[in-house]
Protein backbone atom coordinates (compact mmCIF):
# COMPACT_ATOMS: atom_id res chain seq x y z
CA UNK A 1 0.00 0.00 0.00
CA UNK A 2 1.55 3.08 -1.25
CA UNK A 3 2.25 5.38 1.96
CA UNK A 4 1.32 9.16 2.20
CA UNK A 5 4.90 10.15 0.90
CA UNK A 6 4.43 9.03 -2.29
CA UNK A 7 1.60 11.64 -2.81
CA UNK A 8 4.47 14.46 -1.23
CA UNK A 9 7.03 13.70 -3.91
CA UNK A 10 7.46 17.03 -5.75
CA UNK A 11 6.68 15.47 -9.39
CA UNK A 12 3.30 13.36 -8.14
CA UNK A 13 2.05 16.13 -5.83
CA UNK A 14 2.11 18.56 -8.75
CA UNK A 15 0.40 16.34 -10.86
CA UNK A 16 -2.61 15.56 -8.07
CA UNK A 17 -2.53 19.26 -7.06
CA UNK A 18 -2.70 20.79 -10.50
CA UNK A 19 -5.31 17.87 -11.36
CA UNK A 20 -7.21 18.82 -8.17
CA UNK A 21 -7.18 22.62 -9.32
CA UNK A 22 -8.51 22.29 -12.82
CA UNK A 23 -11.56 20.34 -11.71
CA UNK A 24 -12.69 22.64 -8.88
CA UNK A 25 -11.91 25.57 -11.61
CA UNK A 26 -13.76 24.15 -14.19
CA UNK A 27 -16.66 23.17 -11.88
CA UNK A 28 -16.68 26.66 -10.28
CA UNK A 29 -16.31 28.38 -13.62
CA UNK A 30 -18.92 25.94 -15.01
CA UNK A 31 -20.95 27.04 -12.33
CA UNK A 32 -20.48 30.73 -12.99
CA UNK A 33 -21.58 30.10 -16.54
CA UNK A 34 -25.06 28.97 -15.98
CA UNK A 35 -25.73 31.26 -13.00
CA UNK A 36 -24.57 34.70 -15.08
CA UNK A 37 -27.12 33.25 -17.48
CA UNK A 38 -29.30 32.80 -14.92
CA UNK A 39 -27.97 36.94 -13.31
CA UNK A 40 -28.38 37.74 -17.26
CA UNK A 41 -32.34 37.29 -17.11
CA UNK A 42 -32.75 38.73 -13.30
CA UNK A 43 -30.63 41.52 -14.36
CA UNK A 44 -32.31 42.61 -17.69
CA UNK A 45 -35.52 41.95 -15.66
CA UNK A 46 -34.41 44.73 -13.19
CA UNK A 47 -33.22 47.31 -15.77
CA UNK A 48 -37.02 46.37 -17.52
CA UNK A 49 -38.55 46.67 -14.61
CA UNK A 50 -39.98 43.12 -14.64
CA UNK A 51 -39.61 40.18 -12.39
CA UNK A 52 -37.80 38.08 -14.22
CA UNK A 53 -37.64 34.06 -13.84
CA UNK A 54 -38.86 33.36 -10.20
CA UNK A 55 -40.71 29.82 -10.65
CA UNK A 56 -38.15 27.12 -9.91
CA UNK A 57 -36.60 27.60 -7.03
CA UNK A 58 -36.55 30.51 -4.80
CA UNK A 59 -35.77 33.54 -6.77
CA UNK A 60 -35.66 30.89 -9.53
CA UNK A 61 -32.43 29.73 -8.44
CA UNK A 62 -32.55 26.24 -10.12
CA UNK A 63 -33.39 27.97 -13.18
CA UNK A 64 -30.19 26.92 -15.09
CA UNK A 65 -30.96 23.61 -14.08
CA UNK A 66 -33.88 23.48 -15.70
CA UNK A 67 -32.81 25.31 -18.55
CA UNK A 68 -29.80 22.38 -18.84
CA UNK A 69 -32.37 19.76 -18.78
CA UNK A 70 -34.69 21.17 -20.91
CA UNK A 71 -31.76 21.84 -23.54
CA UNK A 72 -30.27 18.32 -23.51
CA UNK A 73 -33.65 16.43 -23.77
CA UNK A 74 -34.52 18.04 -27.26
CA UNK A 75 -34.23 16.87 -30.41
CA UNK A 76 -30.36 17.41 -31.76
CA UNK A 77 -31.61 18.74 -35.20
CA UNK A 78 -29.87 18.33 -38.47
CA UNK A 79 -30.58 20.63 -41.18
CA UNK A 80 -29.94 19.04 -44.70
CA UNK A 81 -27.34 20.23 -47.39
CA UNK A 82 -24.80 20.92 -43.93
CA UNK A 83 -21.01 19.85 -43.60
CA UNK A 84 -22.08 17.57 -41.17
CA UNK A 85 -18.01 17.49 -39.53
CA UNK A 86 -17.67 20.95 -39.05
CA UNK A 87 -21.70 21.24 -37.83
CA UNK A 88 -21.14 19.02 -35.19
CA UNK A 89 -17.07 20.15 -34.13
CA UNK A 90 -17.96 23.71 -34.36
CA UNK A 91 -19.86 24.35 -30.69
CA UNK A 92 -16.71 22.38 -29.22
CA UNK A 93 -14.73 24.85 -30.97
CA UNK A 94 -16.35 27.89 -30.00
CA UNK A 95 -16.19 26.57 -25.78
CA UNK A 96 -12.79 24.76 -25.46
CA UNK A 97 -10.46 28.25 -25.77
CA UNK A 98 -12.88 30.23 -23.34
CA UNK A 99 -12.21 27.24 -20.78
CA UNK A 100 -8.47 27.14 -21.94
CA UNK A 101 -7.88 31.00 -20.92
CA UNK A 102 -8.35 29.69 -17.13
CA UNK A 103 -5.46 27.98 -16.67
CA UNK A 104 -3.29 30.22 -16.83
CA UNK A 105 -5.24 33.00 -14.97
CA UNK A 106 -4.13 32.87 -11.48
CA UNK A 107 -7.17 33.23 -9.11
CA UNK A 108 -5.79 32.76 -6.15
CA UNK A 109 -2.74 33.34 -3.67
CA UNK A 110 -1.70 29.98 -2.15
CA UNK A 111 -3.05 27.27 -0.05
CA UNK A 112 -1.72 25.64 2.06
CA UNK A 113 1.54 26.50 0.38
CA UNK A 114 0.37 25.76 -3.28
CA UNK A 115 0.37 28.45 -5.38
CA UNK A 116 -3.77 29.37 -7.06
CA UNK A 117 -2.40 28.91 -10.56
CA UNK A 118 -3.63 25.59 -12.97
CA UNK A 119 -0.31 26.26 -15.07
CA UNK A 120 2.39 29.35 -13.89
CA UNK A 121 3.77 30.00 -17.58
CA UNK A 122 6.25 33.01 -18.05
CA UNK A 123 4.00 33.78 -21.06
CA UNK A 124 1.00 34.03 -19.40
CA UNK A 125 -0.46 36.80 -21.12
CA UNK A 126 0.76 35.90 -24.56
CA UNK A 127 -1.33 32.24 -23.91
CA UNK A 128 -4.19 33.92 -23.01
CA UNK A 129 -4.31 35.75 -26.66
CA UNK A 130 -3.03 33.21 -28.32
CA UNK A 131 -5.84 31.05 -26.88
CA UNK A 132 -8.80 33.29 -27.29
CA UNK A 133 -7.63 33.96 -31.06
CA UNK A 134 -8.53 30.12 -31.83
CA UNK A 135 -12.21 30.71 -30.76
CA UNK A 136 -12.98 32.67 -33.69
CA UNK A 137 -12.39 29.26 -35.59
CA UNK A 138 -15.89 28.12 -33.81
CA UNK A 139 -18.03 30.68 -35.10
CA UNK A 140 -16.31 30.91 -38.84
CA UNK A 141 -16.85 27.04 -39.27
CA UNK A 142 -20.25 27.12 -37.73
CA UNK A 143 -21.85 29.75 -40.08
CA UNK A 144 -19.58 28.20 -42.96
CA UNK A 145 -20.85 24.39 -42.22
CA UNK A 146 -24.84 25.73 -41.81
CA UNK A 147 -24.98 25.56 -45.65
CA UNK A 148 -27.24 28.97 -45.10
CA UNK A 149 -26.73 32.69 -45.88
CA UNK A 150 -28.38 34.30 -42.30
CA UNK A 151 -25.20 32.27 -40.30
CA UNK A 152 -22.75 32.69 -43.08
CA UNK A 153 -23.29 36.36 -42.56
CA UNK A 154 -23.24 36.57 -38.54
CA UNK A 155 -20.08 33.93 -38.80
CA UNK A 156 -17.84 36.69 -41.58
CA UNK A 157 -19.23 39.59 -39.34
CA UNK A 158 -17.90 37.68 -36.30
CA UNK A 159 -14.38 36.44 -37.92
CA UNK A 160 -14.16 40.19 -39.12
CA UNK A 161 -14.75 41.80 -36.01
CA UNK A 162 -12.41 39.26 -33.95
CA UNK A 163 -9.39 39.59 -35.44
CA UNK A 164 -9.90 43.86 -36.04
CA UNK A 165 -10.64 43.70 -32.34
CA UNK A 166 -7.38 41.45 -31.08
CA UNK A 167 -4.80 44.19 -32.19
CA UNK A 168 -6.52 46.88 -29.70
CA UNK A 169 -6.78 43.90 -27.44
CA UNK A 170 -2.92 43.13 -27.59
CA UNK A 171 -1.50 46.34 -27.98
CA UNK A 172 -3.94 48.11 -25.09
CA UNK A 173 -2.03 45.47 -22.89
CA UNK A 174 1.50 46.47 -23.81
CA UNK A 175 2.29 49.45 -21.17
CA UNK A 176 1.00 46.79 -18.96
CA UNK A 177 4.47 44.69 -19.85
CA UNK A 178 6.34 47.91 -19.84
CA UNK A 179 5.66 48.66 -16.29
CA UNK A 180 6.18 45.68 -14.68
CA UNK A 181 8.68 44.11 -16.57
CA UNK A 182 7.10 40.38 -17.52
CA UNK A 183 4.52 38.48 -19.01
CA UNK A 184 4.11 36.08 -16.36
CA UNK A 185 0.50 36.73 -14.70
CA UNK A 186 1.10 35.98 -11.60
CA UNK A 187 4.10 38.52 -11.19
CA UNK A 188 1.95 41.22 -12.88
CA UNK A 189 -0.44 40.38 -9.77
CA UNK A 190 2.46 40.98 -7.18
CA UNK A 191 3.73 43.67 -8.90
CA UNK A 192 0.25 45.00 -7.98
CA UNK A 193 0.35 44.06 -4.85
CA UNK A 194 3.71 46.07 -3.95
CA UNK A 195 2.65 49.33 -6.38
CA UNK A 196 -1.17 48.98 -6.47
CA UNK A 197 -3.83 48.13 -9.09
CA UNK A 198 -3.25 49.46 -12.03
CA UNK A 199 -6.12 51.32 -12.27
CA UNK A 200 -6.28 52.43 -8.36
CA UNK A 201 -2.73 52.58 -7.62
CA UNK A 202 -3.22 54.38 -4.48
CA UNK A 203 -0.81 52.39 -2.16
CA UNK A 204 2.70 50.19 -1.57
CA UNK A 205 4.58 48.79 0.74
CA UNK A 206 8.23 50.29 -0.27
CA UNK A 207 8.31 54.39 0.72
CA UNK A 208 9.39 57.12 -0.74
CA UNK A 209 6.55 58.68 -2.10
CA UNK A 210 4.52 61.75 -1.91
CA UNK A 211 1.76 61.28 0.54
CA UNK A 212 2.19 58.49 3.72
CA UNK A 213 -0.05 56.95 6.13
CA UNK A 214 1.28 54.27 7.83
CA UNK A 215 -1.72 52.23 9.11
CA UNK A 216 -1.99 50.31 12.55
CA UNK A 217 -1.29 46.84 10.97
CA UNK A 218 2.14 47.86 9.60
CA UNK A 219 0.81 48.53 6.12
CA UNK A 220 1.71 51.58 4.03
CA UNK A 221 -0.84 53.79 2.53
CA UNK A 222 -0.04 56.23 0.20
CA UNK A 223 0.85 57.85 -3.59
CA UNK A 224 4.28 57.60 -5.65
CA UNK A 225 4.94 60.05 -7.77
CA UNK A 226 5.90 57.38 -10.79
CA UNK A 227 2.61 55.20 -10.28
CA UNK A 228 0.53 58.54 -10.30
CA UNK A 229 2.14 59.43 -13.40
CA UNK A 230 1.79 56.23 -15.55
CA UNK A 231 -2.07 55.77 -13.68
CA UNK A 232 -2.88 58.07 -17.20
CA UNK A 233 -1.51 55.63 -19.78
CA UNK A 234 -2.85 52.75 -17.14
CA UNK A 235 -6.49 53.85 -17.97
CA UNK A 236 -6.15 54.56 -21.37
CA UNK A 237 -5.21 50.87 -21.58
CA UNK A 238 -8.07 49.98 -18.95
CA UNK A 239 -10.93 51.35 -21.26
CA UNK A 240 -9.56 50.44 -24.47
CA UNK A 241 -9.05 46.60 -23.26
CA UNK A 242 -12.67 46.73 -21.27
CA UNK A 243 -14.31 47.89 -25.03
CA UNK A 244 -12.11 45.41 -26.76
CA UNK A 245 -13.11 42.39 -24.65
CA UNK A 246 -17.22 43.34 -25.29
CA UNK A 247 -16.12 43.26 -29.17
CA UNK A 248 -13.95 40.29 -28.61
CA UNK A 249 -17.01 38.17 -26.81
CA UNK A 250 -19.53 39.61 -29.16
CA UNK A 251 -21.38 41.33 -25.79
CA UNK A 252 -23.98 44.10 -26.72
CA UNK A 253 -23.11 47.02 -27.84
CA UNK A 254 -20.70 44.82 -30.69
CA UNK A 255 -23.17 41.71 -31.03
CA UNK A 256 -23.32 42.30 -34.52
CA UNK A 257 -23.05 38.61 -35.55
CA UNK A 258 -25.99 37.60 -33.93
CA UNK A 259 -28.00 40.86 -34.76
CA UNK A 260 -31.54 39.38 -34.59
CA UNK A 261 -33.31 41.82 -36.97
CA UNK A 262 -30.65 41.47 -40.04
CA UNK A 263 -29.10 38.19 -39.23
CA UNK A 264 -32.14 36.28 -37.46
CA UNK A 265 -29.83 34.14 -35.04
CA UNK A 266 -26.49 35.04 -36.91
CA UNK A 267 -24.33 31.88 -36.89
CA UNK A 268 -26.14 29.49 -34.49
CA UNK A 269 -29.56 30.38 -36.22
CA UNK A 270 -29.19 26.47 -37.82
CA UNK A 271 -28.43 25.15 -34.21
CA UNK A 272 -30.64 23.06 -31.61
CA UNK A 273 -30.36 21.18 -28.59
CA UNK A 274 -27.21 20.87 -26.75
CA UNK A 275 -24.86 22.53 -29.70
CA UNK A 276 -26.71 25.35 -29.10
CA UNK A 277 -26.42 25.34 -25.70
CA UNK A 278 -22.64 24.84 -25.97
CA UNK A 279 -22.35 28.23 -28.59
CA UNK A 280 -24.45 30.36 -26.08
CA UNK A 281 -22.40 28.55 -22.88
CA UNK A 282 -19.35 29.66 -24.27
CA UNK A 283 -20.01 33.25 -24.97
CA UNK A 284 -20.66 33.52 -21.52
CA UNK A 285 -17.57 31.06 -20.32
CA UNK A 286 -15.55 33.93 -23.00
CA UNK A 287 -17.09 36.50 -20.88
CA UNK A 288 -15.90 35.28 -17.83
CA UNK A 289 -12.39 34.41 -18.59
CA UNK A 290 -12.37 37.67 -20.08
CA UNK A 291 -13.59 39.55 -17.10
CA UNK A 292 -10.77 37.14 -15.12
CA UNK A 293 -7.89 38.50 -17.61
CA UNK A 294 -8.95 42.45 -16.81
CA UNK A 295 -9.04 41.10 -13.57
CA UNK A 296 -5.97 40.37 -13.55
CA UNK A 297 -3.80 42.94 -15.71
CA UNK A 298 -5.69 45.91 -13.73
CA UNK A 299 -7.55 45.39 -10.63
CA UNK A 300 -4.92 43.61 -9.16
CA UNK A 301 -6.06 39.97 -9.40
CA UNK A 302 -6.64 38.40 -6.05
CA UNK A 303 -5.44 41.07 -4.00
CA UNK A 304 -7.17 43.75 -1.88
CA UNK A 305 -5.01 46.64 0.21
CA UNK A 306 -3.63 45.49 3.41
CA UNK A 307 -5.39 41.57 3.08
CA UNK A 308 -2.06 39.62 3.57
CA UNK A 309 -1.39 37.02 1.24
CA UNK A 310 -2.05 32.83 1.72
CA UNK A 311 1.10 32.96 3.18
CA UNK A 312 -0.08 33.53 6.29
CA UNK A 313 -2.64 30.87 6.90
CA UNK A 314 -5.02 29.40 4.92
CA UNK A 315 -7.72 31.64 5.47
CA UNK A 316 -6.30 34.45 3.89
CA UNK A 317 -5.48 32.23 0.72
CA UNK A 318 -9.34 31.68 0.89
CA UNK A 319 -10.31 34.89 1.46
CA UNK A 320 -7.73 36.27 -1.69
CA UNK A 321 -9.70 33.44 -3.77
CA UNK A 322 -13.15 34.83 -2.83
CA UNK A 323 -11.86 38.06 -3.58
CA UNK A 324 -10.59 37.26 -7.01
CA UNK A 325 -14.34 35.61 -7.48
CA UNK A 326 -15.83 38.40 -6.45
CA UNK A 327 -14.17 41.06 -8.66
CA UNK A 328 -14.57 38.86 -11.46
CA UNK A 329 -18.43 38.74 -10.74
CA UNK A 330 -18.65 42.83 -10.33
CA UNK A 331 -17.22 42.58 -14.33
CA UNK A 332 -19.63 40.42 -14.85
CA UNK A 333 -22.53 42.72 -13.56
CA UNK A 334 -20.80 45.33 -15.55
CA UNK A 335 -21.23 43.32 -18.68
CA UNK A 336 -24.98 42.68 -18.33
CA UNK A 337 -25.66 46.61 -17.18
CA UNK A 338 -24.07 47.70 -20.36
CA UNK A 339 -25.86 45.22 -21.99
CA UNK A 340 -29.51 46.21 -21.26
CA UNK A 341 -28.24 49.55 -21.16
CA UNK A 342 -26.76 50.75 -24.65
CA UNK A 343 -28.34 50.23 -28.41
CA UNK A 344 -26.27 48.01 -30.40
CA UNK A 345 -23.81 49.88 -33.33
CA UNK A 346 -23.87 49.64 -36.68
CA UNK A 347 -21.29 47.22 -38.69
CA UNK A 348 -19.37 50.03 -39.94
CA UNK A 349 -19.53 52.15 -36.97
CA UNK A 350 -18.03 49.25 -35.53
CA UNK A 351 -15.36 48.68 -37.72
CA UNK A 352 -14.36 52.42 -37.61
CA UNK A 353 -14.13 52.48 -34.00
CA UNK A 354 -11.38 49.44 -34.23
CA UNK A 355 -9.45 50.45 -37.05
CA UNK A 356 -9.77 54.00 -36.78
CA UNK A 357 -9.62 55.38 -32.57
CA UNK A 358 -8.71 52.38 -30.95
CA UNK A 359 -6.10 51.01 -32.93
CA UNK A 360 -4.37 53.86 -33.15
CA UNK A 361 -4.50 55.52 -29.45
CA UNK A 362 -3.67 51.63 -28.30
CA UNK A 363 -0.30 52.91 -30.45
CA UNK A 364 0.52 55.96 -29.22
CA UNK A 365 -0.47 55.00 -25.67
CA UNK A 366 2.34 52.80 -25.81
CA UNK A 367 4.95 55.81 -26.55
CA UNK A 368 3.44 57.35 -24.13
CA UNK A 369 4.22 54.93 -21.09
CA UNK A 370 7.61 54.42 -22.92
CA UNK A 371 8.02 58.25 -22.48
CA UNK A 372 6.98 58.29 -18.85
CA UNK A 373 9.59 55.24 -17.64
CA UNK A 374 12.18 57.13 -19.29
CA UNK A 375 11.05 60.10 -17.54
CA UNK A 376 11.35 58.62 -13.86
CA UNK A 377 14.24 56.80 -14.84
CA UNK A 378 16.43 59.45 -15.87
CA UNK B 1 7.49 11.26 -22.16
CA UNK B 2 8.96 13.83 -23.61
CA UNK B 3 9.97 10.64 -26.50
CA UNK B 4 6.66 10.15 -26.82
CA UNK B 5 5.33 13.15 -26.72
CA UNK B 6 7.63 14.21 -29.53
CA UNK B 7 6.53 11.15 -31.57
CA UNK B 8 2.75 11.97 -31.41
CA UNK B 9 3.03 15.55 -31.96
CA UNK B 10 5.38 15.00 -34.97
CA UNK B 11 3.30 12.06 -36.76
CA UNK B 12 0.45 14.21 -36.01
CA UNK B 13 1.90 17.42 -38.03
CA UNK B 14 3.42 15.37 -40.55
CA UNK B 15 -0.43 13.16 -40.98
CA UNK B 16 -2.13 16.88 -41.06
CA UNK B 17 0.48 18.46 -43.21
CA UNK B 18 -0.62 15.60 -45.77
CA UNK B 19 -4.04 16.15 -45.36
CA UNK B 20 -3.61 19.49 -46.26
CA UNK B 21 -2.53 18.67 -49.69
CA UNK B 22 -4.89 15.65 -49.88
CA UNK B 23 -8.11 16.67 -49.10
CA UNK B 24 -10.33 17.94 -52.48
CA UNK B 25 -12.19 20.43 -50.28
CA UNK B 26 -10.16 23.58 -49.44
CA UNK B 27 -11.77 24.91 -45.99
CA UNK B 28 -10.81 20.77 -44.80
CA UNK B 29 -7.05 21.58 -46.11
CA UNK B 30 -7.06 24.86 -44.49
CA UNK B 31 -8.39 23.10 -40.86
CA UNK B 32 -5.15 20.35 -41.70
CA UNK B 33 -3.08 23.23 -41.77
CA UNK B 34 -3.97 24.64 -38.56
CA UNK B 35 -4.05 21.38 -36.40
CA UNK B 36 -0.36 21.17 -38.62
CA UNK B 37 0.86 24.43 -37.07
CA UNK B 38 -0.75 23.60 -33.19
CA UNK B 39 1.16 20.13 -33.59
CA UNK B 40 4.43 21.92 -34.63
CA UNK B 41 3.73 24.50 -31.44
CA UNK B 42 3.44 21.62 -29.17
CA UNK B 43 6.85 20.34 -30.57
CA UNK B 44 8.23 23.87 -29.35
CA UNK B 45 6.71 23.57 -26.15
CA UNK B 46 8.53 20.16 -25.81
CA UNK B 47 12.06 21.46 -26.60
CA UNK B 48 10.82 24.46 -23.66
CA UNK B 49 10.69 27.16 -26.16
CA UNK B 50 7.48 28.51 -25.04
CA UNK B 51 7.71 31.78 -26.47
CA UNK B 52 8.09 30.58 -30.32
CA UNK B 53 5.38 27.78 -29.32
CA UNK B 54 2.93 30.35 -28.51
CA UNK B 55 3.69 32.99 -30.71
CA UNK B 56 3.29 30.03 -33.10
CA UNK B 57 0.01 29.65 -32.60
CA UNK B 58 -1.22 33.45 -32.13
CA UNK B 59 0.27 34.33 -35.48
CA UNK B 60 -0.46 31.45 -37.68
CA UNK B 61 -3.12 29.34 -36.08
CA UNK B 62 -5.00 32.23 -34.96
CA UNK B 63 -4.56 35.58 -37.30
CA UNK B 64 -3.18 33.93 -40.84
CA UNK B 65 -5.09 30.92 -41.00
CA UNK B 66 -8.32 32.83 -39.96
CA UNK B 67 -7.81 35.39 -43.00
CA UNK B 68 -7.57 32.62 -45.25
CA UNK B 69 -9.97 30.51 -44.35
CA UNK B 70 -12.43 33.60 -44.86
CA UNK B 71 -11.40 34.29 -48.01
CA UNK B 72 -11.26 30.29 -48.88
CA UNK B 73 -15.23 30.43 -47.80
CA UNK B 74 -15.84 33.34 -49.78
CA UNK B 75 -14.82 30.98 -53.06
CA UNK B 76 -16.82 28.45 -54.71
CA UNK B 77 -15.67 25.51 -53.61
CA UNK B 78 -17.42 23.57 -55.47
CA UNK B 79 -15.76 23.69 -58.60
CA UNK B 80 -12.53 22.71 -56.58
CA UNK B 81 -13.89 19.75 -55.34
CA UNK B 82 -15.18 18.61 -58.54
CA UNK B 83 -12.01 18.89 -60.25
CA UNK B 84 -10.54 16.26 -62.20
CA UNK B 85 -7.12 14.11 -60.73
CA UNK B 86 -4.36 15.03 -63.60
CA UNK B 87 -2.50 11.81 -63.61
CA UNK B 88 0.65 13.55 -65.18
CA UNK B 89 0.98 16.33 -62.70
CA UNK B 90 0.06 13.85 -59.83
CA UNK B 91 3.21 11.99 -61.28
CA UNK B 92 5.42 15.15 -62.09
CA UNK B 93 4.58 16.58 -58.77
CA UNK B 94 5.40 12.82 -56.83
CA UNK B 95 8.68 12.96 -58.78
CA UNK B 96 9.78 16.53 -57.06
CA UNK B 97 8.72 15.56 -54.13
CA UNK B 98 11.33 12.88 -54.04
CA UNK B 99 14.01 14.65 -55.91
CA UNK B 100 13.82 16.75 -53.03
CA UNK B 101 13.64 14.51 -50.31
CA UNK B 102 17.07 12.70 -51.63
CA UNK B 103 18.35 16.38 -52.06
CA UNK B 104 17.86 17.34 -48.33
CA UNK B 105 18.64 13.72 -46.54
CA UNK B 106 22.27 14.30 -48.58
CA UNK B 107 22.81 17.72 -47.32
CA UNK B 108 21.44 17.00 -43.81
CA UNK B 109 23.66 13.89 -44.09
CA UNK B 110 26.71 16.18 -45.02
CA UNK B 111 26.46 18.97 -42.18
CA UNK B 112 28.88 18.16 -38.93
CA UNK B 113 25.53 18.32 -36.62
CA UNK B 114 23.53 15.40 -37.75
CA UNK B 115 26.44 13.44 -36.05
CA UNK B 116 27.49 15.28 -33.43
CA UNK B 117 25.26 16.54 -30.81
CA UNK B 118 24.29 20.13 -30.34
CA UNK B 119 26.02 21.60 -27.44
CA UNK B 120 22.58 22.66 -24.49
CA UNK B 121 21.79 25.94 -24.69
CA UNK B 122 23.04 28.34 -22.27
CA UNK B 123 20.47 28.95 -19.48
CA UNK B 124 20.50 32.27 -18.70
CA UNK B 125 17.61 32.26 -15.80
CA UNK B 126 15.11 34.69 -17.52
CA UNK B 127 11.69 33.52 -19.48
CA UNK B 128 12.80 32.62 -23.28
CA UNK B 129 10.87 35.72 -24.33
CA UNK B 130 13.40 37.93 -22.25
CA UNK B 131 16.13 36.25 -24.29
CA UNK B 132 14.61 36.01 -27.77
CA UNK B 133 14.15 40.29 -26.96
CA UNK B 134 17.82 40.20 -25.74
CA UNK B 135 19.15 38.76 -28.64
CA UNK B 136 16.86 40.42 -31.42
CA UNK B 137 17.74 43.73 -30.03
CA UNK B 138 21.35 43.54 -29.14
CA UNK B 139 22.95 41.20 -31.25
CA UNK B 140 20.75 41.51 -34.21
CA UNK B 141 19.32 45.03 -34.11
CA UNK B 142 20.06 46.20 -37.70
CA UNK B 143 18.70 43.10 -39.12
CA UNK B 144 15.77 43.39 -36.78
CA UNK B 145 15.15 46.96 -37.97
CA UNK B 146 15.33 46.19 -41.43
CA UNK B 147 13.21 44.16 -41.30
CA UNK B 148 10.28 46.30 -39.54
CA UNK B 149 11.26 48.73 -42.47
CA UNK B 150 10.53 46.35 -45.06
CA UNK B 151 7.19 45.13 -43.14
CA UNK B 152 6.64 48.95 -43.35
CA UNK B 153 7.43 49.66 -47.01
CA UNK B 154 4.96 46.34 -47.93
CA UNK B 155 2.10 47.48 -45.58
CA UNK B 156 2.22 50.91 -47.16
CA UNK B 157 2.18 49.31 -50.76
CA UNK B 158 -0.97 46.91 -49.87
CA UNK B 159 -2.91 50.10 -48.57
CA UNK B 160 -1.67 51.98 -51.89
CA UNK B 161 -3.04 49.32 -53.82
CA UNK B 162 -6.29 48.27 -52.38
CA UNK B 163 -7.04 51.98 -52.34
CA UNK B 164 -6.33 52.38 -56.14
CA UNK B 165 -8.31 49.82 -57.29
CA UNK B 166 -11.54 51.50 -55.46
CA UNK B 167 -10.93 54.12 -57.20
Amino acid sequence: MPSLDLFLQPEIFLVWTAALKTFVILGVVLTMVAYSVWAERKVSAFIQDRIGPNRVGWAGLIQPVADGVKLLLKENFVPGGVNKFFFSIAPSLAMIPAILVLAVLPFGSSLFGVPMVIANLDIGVLWVFAVSSLGVYGIVLAGWASNSKYPFLGGIRSSSQMISYELSLGLSVVPVFMITGTLNLGEIVQYQVDHGWMVFPAWFQSGGGLLEITTDNGGMFGLDLGQSLLWIPMMISFVIFMIAMFAETNRVPFDLPEAEQELVGGYHTEYSSMRFALFFLGEYAAMIAGAGVIVTLFLGGWSLPFVPDGSQGWFWGLVNIGTFFAKVAAIIFFFLWVRWTLPRFRFDQLMKLGWYVFFEVALLNIFLTAGILAYLQS
Amino acid sequence: MLTILFWVFSVLMLASAAAVVLFRNPVNSAMSLVLSFLALAALFVTLDAFFIGVIQVLVYAGAVMVLFLFIIMLLDLKAETRRRLNIAALAGGIAVLGGFVVLITHVVKSLPASTDHFPPLARTGYPDAYDIGMTLFSDFNLPFQIIGVLLLVSTVGVVFLSRRSLR
